[in-house]
């Protein structure tokens, strides 16, 4: 075999096994690229219709519905670009939604400025650490004093989803090099 | 005063401000592309009708679904219904939620907590 049938053999194989860790992992719907309206409002219609199909709980549906909303703004409206020209498109990220016998799992991953890792590690730190009626208090708190931000953002996403779900927010920060570090967010869905 | 009146779509709520047959509601979903343009001419709105409203003023809100950065712009009406009740208005905030829907009733008795204005709370049945 020359060296080009090896590299598109790798590469077949490489789709197979990235196919049966999304099985192993029970990914519903992957996605890695620029995070639009278009693509949140395709992915949470897609998402709703297969929940009505498996006839899933009104409730559980509206509970993933309102926080896969929140995180795909999320990505779309605060991942940094790493090139500069690309400041003023749409953010970009990986989305993953994964769905077993007991939960969804919604998890996100997009670049960030690093100095921005210690406010926002703290910020989720914090909402994890309140329960129902903390969160609550911080929300009202959050709605009344903060001011929307040029890009549409409330400040709200965090804490609304972890009053939503009843579950703690589990992240991680992954230095890139030294401006960037990657972000990845996981939220939980008790079915 | 002219009549606002927006049909809703899947991200955008629909929309009634009609002096002439005291209809003052908005309903539906609402995680609109561009919060702050879709909710601006809605101030705008209410801040010059808060200056000329005679009778009683009921807003209604029936929504299904809203993001967080709608529920922002949603606090922003009821401040500006605040300001006209205690200008002397008469005004009354009317919050309709499905009754199956805890959150939407849980984020009403959030807003009647912020807001200072009368609010009522009313649960309709689903189809």
């Amino acid at each position: 075999m020359d060296e080009n049938n090896v590299e598109i053999k790798e590469f077949l194989e490489f789709v197979y096994t990235f196919y049966k860790s999304m099985k192993d992992a029970k990914v519903e719907l992957v996605y890695e690229g620029e995070i639009t309206h278009q693509i949140t409002k395709a992915f949470t219609s897609l998402t709703e219709t297969n929940m009505q199909l498996t006839e899933e709980s009104n409730n559980t549906q509206k509970k993933v519905f309102h926080v896969m909303i929140e995180c795909l703004q999320n990505i779309g409206k605060h991942a940094d670009p790493m090139n500069p020209e690309d400041f003023n498109k749409d953010g970009r990220g990986v989305f993953v939604l994964c769905k077993n016998e007991t939960e969804y799992t919604i998890t996100t991953g997009n670049i960030i400025q690093k100095h921005k890792v210690d406010e926002i590690g703290s910020s989720l730190d914090n909402i994890n650490s309140l329960d129902k009626e903390g969160l609550k208090q911080l929300y009202k708190h959050q709605i009344k004093e903060g001011r929307l931000s040029n890009k549409g953002g409330a400040g709200l996403g965090f804490i609304d989803i972890a009053k939503k779900t009843g579950n703690k927010i589990h992240f991680h920060f992954a230095p890139i090099n030294d401006d960037f570090s990657f972000m990845v967010l996981t939220s939980t869905i008790t079915r | 005063m002219e009549v606002i009146k927006i049909v809703g779509t899947d991200d955008t709520p629909s929309v009634t401000l009609d002096v002439a047959n005291e209809i003052f509601e908005i309903s539906g979903r609402s995680l609109p592309e561009d919060v702050a343009a879709f909710y601006e001419p809605i101030l705008d709105w209410i801040e010059r009708y808060s200056e000329e409203a005679s009778g009683k003023t009921v807003f209604n809100f029936k929504l299904v679904y809203f993001n967080t950065a709608s529920s922002k712009m949603i606090l922003d009406i009821l401040l500006k219904l605040e300001e006209m009740y205690e200008s002397g208005k008469d005004v009354m905030i009317r919050w309709h939620y499905p009754e199956d829907d805890e959150d939407m009733e849980e984020a009403g008795e959030e807003y009647s907590d912020i807001v200072e204005v009368p609010f009522e709370q009313i649960s309709y049945p689903l189809d």
